[in-house]
């Protein structure tokens, strides 16, 4: 069982946590190309590495927020931007 | 033979084996009793284990190997004896070298047919070319029509134990612990580890598998005993280490995360310990190797530290006559105490000047060992020490690959591989004498309570739970600079495998002539061969077996120990119950308010998701037509709500839903769907404007939970900027909907305050007011199952007084409860869709007929481009209405619409006929499916929903829908989705005099989610329980308290004036108590009854600021409840994570959590020296809640205490 570093509520299981999906800008949806938009919607860098991700902390302080996990080692850091 | 004759030869036979007073010996001469073994009596003391009492009695022969069924006796004589399997009672596989007799245990021997003398299956033996390396891949396989046939052999052929059917279910436990460092291994490492680490401060928990702490020094002589007796007496001193015998750690997983199994707790199977430890010292010690020969499975053979054991803690003599092989000290130490003991000791053979072994001679008893010189000895114990195998497991499972060392005939661990919160001592760390061994593990202890504490820090450092004081206190020496001592590896000689072959693997009676064969049929990796011949992996998983399959592998395939490399260790480290793994089952329901009625009146229960709801109440067709014709109510208390509150609430809503909310008028109701990005539909509902600034929205029952936090998602993380707050307010209320063209004459009797003239309050608009003296009641016009129908939501604890009101009130009505299938005809009747069952995760909002409420010309929504781009390319399936041309003939849902393909014989056109898949029929596809279907008792006739390809969605085509059993109908599309009422006149029928009634109601006694215990009093209006109890740890239902939530900017001027941060608690001025129970939310409880003035004094605190506050009444919304007393940290451990000490929740910490796998609200509130917790979860789930608590209680004494008036 994972810990993750909520910004909030400090280190808790993972289980308490809903991933939210690999972080992205939402495009502006009146000047995007359906090409671009498609682009948003299905595709994801997934690297073997560190990625930025969203997680949602539903068992906990109800936040969102953005978190560096190592899709190798599942090492976290917190993103500085921690909120 | 008569029973007399029985017991005195048993009793004469317990003098046979068992020797004089041993100075280490754990049994208890001054009491002896009697158990069973396959039936007959057998004497035993306390301490005994099963096997060392029978072997006290002269019994060799344990169980029957698993395929050649072959006699087998003792030969570790501790937890992994293979040898040793038994059935006790009702549970098998129990580890009988281990497991301690009781008086009057019936314990037989199993994998045995039809008795332990006469094996038939010991014929296996003899018909080998059956169970041949890898016949799991070979034998019984074909042909398939016999598989029946060999599965009936082959489960009488299981390597296992009977479970019977009847056998009651067991208490399973569970807990959670947070140690500083966990001591896996209570040897002297462990010991002087863990003592180490709790002198230099860290909370300790020492986990030993055995009965005793001490290891090897238990078997040892005066020396080793006297250190165990300073050992001991140590860990029994020093605070701050929780010993667990009996207990093994099972595996490590990721951020140190153990699990621990505690074993032989009193009215428990097991107890699985989830322990997030912050460094681990792993002190498994090193497990003796079995030698491979010829008749090396023979009973009477045995390793050197099985002998040792026997002797020295149960007082065993092992033998007669002995033959000891050995290859180093605890050899030569065996043969020692095989002498002093009076064993005749035949021969000793110094593997070290090349002595060996050839075979074992014998059946069920060893007769003679042939030796390597050539000369035959005749003996009935062959004693074995040929090496040690290092279980280096949880390093394993920390990243750590071991490496062999030829010198020392072993794999070792490579520590510069291993994170920092693991750290090996003792025999898997190195060689040396006991003192060597005991610094080292001196300094690692030391080492990992320093790490652990520098652990610690980090995490207090971003715990909101601690006070302001309590941060300093974290910063200890966290000088990481212990000089930890080099342990030396030994020489030892390298020995596997004799002249001869013999087992490899005693459990899964793998010999090393099996291993070569398969090397020989092409397996190479010693990680194929595993798998193929199930070398290591029996019961003891490799412990025994490892490092002699990876010897004879190299030695088969012509390559070196360390080319060939080891086996992965896995979790679990030793094999556990299922029940320990399922633990108790958690899973939290919910129930409405109503529910008391619904069982008085045989609702059929319906389980949605967590809900248990009425399905209905015996005939839904009958409920159906009570509605139609009648008046019906049902209970809608699972339709998600969400209460929403703030300037920018239009915004959100015009962002969420398809279509338009920027002119939705105070008093107004209005359908909305929402879309995901992908523009698939993904829930609806309605949503009405109670205020200015104040919104009211439902969602489906089941998509509640996603829907709040998909708004959230898009406030948190898209439009911070935008003022709204969101608080759910789904068991807020209880939600009754009133429906049927009698229901305006049925409410009217019951409301107050409410024109519920059509002219004033017409379909879609939304009020609030009194209904049958409940204040405070919303009440929706609106029309899931196409009848006039008023929704009310009623502060949830009034919920059954409203409820019981309107069946009351409208008996003379007719009106009659109906229940979710009477819901589902009525709305499938109106052709109104339900999202998940009508839609899937493909279907897009057009695809759902939804075209109507699709606004393309606002700026920006979720899902407008992909919207966009389906309106503009029309080829999308449709929802359209289908009646089967057999009105008789209700197709099961899920059933697929079929069609021809488009081009039979030729190549198929890809852009049209993609989405088909030919079904069964060459030249069919699948077109559609229906979707919905129900027979209508309305127009006695079968009606669906379904979807349908473009090409035939047009009104009146005729349609082929393959049944599931293969027959083909014929349905016709319909015109409109409704089959009932398509043009909605039911809604507007105009009844009864609304208003004929004007009496005042009475609204009764308000009632928690929770049972009050009897006796049973009203206080401030509320119901609740007067019982006292003085038990030293009780639980209350504190429900009735007012709960006020708050919500404002985090730090700001709101904040500043409750005085209370997030993740604290405090009582203020006015003796209520302000909990920071999320960032910019707050619960604040004040006495029962003062709800509205509380209320009333925080909107006014918030009126004056200059920001965004809100204030929101969830009295009704919470279930409450209260711990006291000194365990109450002890019964919250066993539901909860989080770690609830002092350093981390401290008295006055507010910390939201899952317990029970409940989202709960978890306070500390100690009172005077006891500590307490409030717990507050959502109402529905509170009853749920409240019992498990009551039994995680219940081994520390739990009782209910009644609703204290005094104070919160």
């Amino acid at each position: 069982m994972m810990l993750l570093p909520c910004p909030w509520c400090g280190p808790r299981n993972v289980s308490e946590f809903r991933y939210a999906g690999e972080a992205g800008t939402r495009p502006e949806p009146g000047q995007a190309t359906p090409e671009q938009w498609r682009r948003y919607l299905y595709f994801h860098t997934n690297p073997a590495g560190w990625v930025r991700e969203s997680w949602y902390h539903g068992a906990g302080c109800r936040r969102y927020f953005p978190l560096e996990r190592h899709t190798v080692s599942n090492e976290t850091r917190a993103t500085g931007e921690s909120r | 033979m008569t029973q007399q004759t029985a017991r005195t030869t048993a009793a004469t036979a317990i003098d046979r084996m068992r020797l004089g007073p041993q100075p280490g010996e754990v049994i208890d001469r001054s009491a002896t009793f009697r158990f069973r073994w396959n039936g007959r009596e057998y004497p035993a003391h306390p301490g005994d284990t099963i096997v060392s009492a029978l072997a006290a009695a002269g019994e060799r022969v344990f169980s029957r190997s698993y395929k050649y069924h072959r006699p087998r006796g003792v030969l570790t004589a501790s937890y992994l004896d293979p040898g040793a399997m038994v059935q006790v009672g009702d549970e098998p596989n129990v580890r009988g070298a281990h497991r301690l007799v009781e008086a009057g245990m019936d314990v037989r021997s199993q994998n045995t047919w039809p008795s332990l003398r006469f094996d038939v299956k010991a014929v296996n033996g003899l018909a080998g070319r059956f169970l041949s390396t890898g016949f799991y891949y070979k034998t019984f396989i074909k042909p398939e029509r016999l598989w029946p046939a060999y599965e009936k052999v082959l489960q009488r052929f299981v390597h296992a134990g009977q479970v019977s059917p009847d056998t009651p279910h067991g208490y399973y436990d569970k807990r959670y612990a947070h140690p500083d460092v966990l001591v896996a291994g209570g040897g002297p490492a462990g010991l002087s580890a863990a003592v180490a680490a709790a002198r230099a401060g860290a909370q300790v928990m020492l986990v030993e598998e055995e009965h005793q702490l001490g290891g090897h020094l238990r078997w040892g002589g005066e020396a080793d005993l006297a250190l165990l007796s300073e050992l001991t007496g140590l860990v029994a001193a020093t605070p701050g280490i929780e010993v667990l015998t009996d207990s093994v750690v099972l595996g490590r997983y990721d951020d140190n995360w153990v699990a621990v199994v505690q074993r032989n707790l009193p009215g428990v199977g097991e107890r699985l310990i989830k322990a997030r430890a912050k460094t681990i010292v792993a002190a498994p010690g090193l497990i003796e190797r079995p030698y491979v020969f010829d008749g090396n499975d023979t009973p009477g053979v045995m390793l050197s530290t099985a002998v040792r054991r026997l002797i020295n803690l149960h007082a065993v003599r092992p033998g007669r006559r002995a033959v000891v092989l050995s290859a180093n000290a605890d050899g030569d130490t065996a043969a020692a105490d095989l002498a002093r003991v009076g064993v005749d000791v035949a021969r000793v053979v110094d593997a070290r000047t090349g002595g060996d072994v050839v075979r074992a001679l014998g059946r069920k008893n060893l007769r003679a060992v042939e030796l390597g010189d050539g000369s035959t000895v005749e003996c009935d114990l062959l004693v074995t020490a040929t090496g040690w195998t290092a279980p280096t497991s949880l390093l394993n499972m920390s990243g750590d690959k071991p490496v062999y060392d030829p010198r020392a005939a072993r794999f070792v661990p490579d520590p510069s591989q291993l994170p920092d919160d693991m750290l090996p001592a003792g025999g898997i760390a190195g060689d040396g004498t006991v003192a060597q061994l005991v610094d080292h593990a001196d300094a690692v202890g030391r080492k990992a309570a320093r790490r652990a504490a520098g652990t610690a820090a980090g995490w207090h450092a971003t715990v909101p739970t601690r006070r302001d004081t309590d941060k300093a206190d974290t910063v200890q020496d966290r000088d990481d600079e212990v000089e930890v001592p080099e342990l030396e590896m030994a020489a030892h000689p390298e020995m596997f495998r004799a002249a001869t072959h013999g087992i490899v693997d005693f459990s899964e009676d793998v010999s090393s002539k099996d291993l070569h064969a398969a090397v020989k049929e092409g397996y190479g990796s010693v990680e194929l061969v595993k798998r193929y011949t199930t070398a290591t992996m029996g019961p003891p998983q490799g412990k025994l077996e490892t490092v002699n399959t990876v010897a004879i592998v190299a030695e088969a395939t012509g390559s070196t120990v360390a080319q060939t490399g080891t086996t992965t260790w896995r979790p679990p480290y030793a094999p556990v119950t299922l029940g320990a793994l399922a633990g108790r089952i958690f899973e939290p329901v919910r129930y409405s308010p109503m529910q008391p009625w619904h069982e008085a009146h045989s609702a059929a229960p319906l389980v949605a998701g967590q809900w248990i709801r009425p399905d209905h109440y015996g005939d839904p067709d009958a409920e159906v037509r009570a509605v139609r014709e009648g008046v019906g109510i049902i209970d809608v208390t699972p339709i998600g709500k969400l209460d929403l509150r703030g300037p920018d609430v239009a915004k959100l809503l015009n962002l969420l839903y398809v279509n338009k909310w920027s002119k939705l008028g105070i008093g107004r109701v209005r359908y909305g769907v929402m879309c995901a990005d992908d523009g698939v539909v993904m829930d609806d509902g309605v949503t009405g404007r109670l205020g200015a600034e104040h919104y009211l929205m439902s969602t489906t029952s089941s998509g509640a939970a996603a829907v709040w936090e998909w708004v959230e998602n898009w406030l948190q993380t898209e439009h911070p900027e935008w003022d709204v707050h969101v608080t759910p307010v789904t068991t807020a209320y209880a939600s009754i909907n009133v429906a049927g063209p009698r229901s305006r004459e049925l409410v009217g009797r019951l409301a107050e305050g409410v024109d519920l003239d059509p002219e004033t309050f017409g379909y879609m608009q939304v009020r609030t007011g009194t209904v049958a003296g409940v204040e405070d009641c919303v009440l929706w016009r609106i029309g899931f199952t196409g009848e006039l129908s008023y929704e009310l939501h009623v502060p949830a604890a009034h919920g059954l007084h409203v409820w019981e009101a309107l069946a009351e009130a409208g008996s003379d009505l007719g009106v009659a409860a109906f229940g979710v299938e009477a819901q589902r005809i009525l709305r499938l009747e109106k052709g109104h869709l339900i999202v998940g069952q009508d839609t899937d995760g493909l279907t897009q909002a057009y695809s759902a007929g939804l075209d109507w409420a699709i606004k393309l010309d606002k700026d920006d929504f979720v899902g407008k481009p992909e919207l966009a781009w389906q309106a503009q390319h029309a080829d999308y399936p449709k929802l359209v209405g289908l009646q089967p041309v057999d009105p008789a003939v209700v197709p099961p849902e899920a059933s697929q619409i079929i069609t021809e393909t488009c081009s039979q014989g030729r190549s198929i056109n890809p852009e049209t006929c993609s989405q088909g898949r030919s079904i069964n029929t060459p030249g069919s596809r699948i077109a559609g499916r229906i979707t919905s279907s129900r027979h209508s008792p309305t127009l006695g006739r079968a009606i669906c929903l379904g979807q349908l390809e473009p090409a035939l969605a047009t009104p009146g085509t005729e349609v082929t829908v393959r049944l599931p059993d293969g027959r083909d109908i014929t349905a016709r599309v319909t015109e409109h989705l409704a089959a009932v009422d398509p043009e909605g006149h039911r809604q507007h029928v105009v009844s009864g005099d609304a208003s004929d009634d004007s009496h005042r109601h009475s609204r009764g006694a308000a009632r928690s989610p929770i049972a009050p215990a009897e006796p049973r009093d009203e206080v401030h209006g509320w119901e609740v329980s007067a019982r006292r109890s003085t038990a030293e740890l009780t639980i209350s239902d504190a429900t009735p308290l007012a709960k006020i939530a708050v919500r404002a900017p985090v730090g700001g001027a709101m904040q500043q004036a409750l005085g209370v941060p997030f993740g604290r608690m405090a009582r203020d001025r006015d003796g209520a108590l302000v909990i920071g129970s999320g960032p910019g939310e707050w619960l604040v409880l004040a006495p029962a009854g003062t709800g509205a003035s509380t209320r009333q004094r925080l909107e006014g605190a918030a009126d004056g600021l200059d920001e965004f506050a809100t204030v929101t009444d969830l009295t009704h919304g919470r279930a409450l409840m209260r711990l006291c007393g000194a365990r109450s940290a002890d019964l919250l451990a066993k539901v909860c994570g989080v770690d609830l000490s002092d350093a981390v929740t401290p008295e006055g910490a507010a910390f939201r959590t899952s317990v029970a796998r409940l989202v709960t609200d978890v306070v500390r509130d100690d009172s005077g020296t006891a500590p307490g917790y409030l717990l507050h979860c959502e109402r529905s789930s509170g009853q749920y809640l409240f019992d498990a608590l009551l039994d995680a209680g219940a081994e520390f004494g739990i009782e209910i205490d009644g609703f204290s008036t005094a104070g919160i």
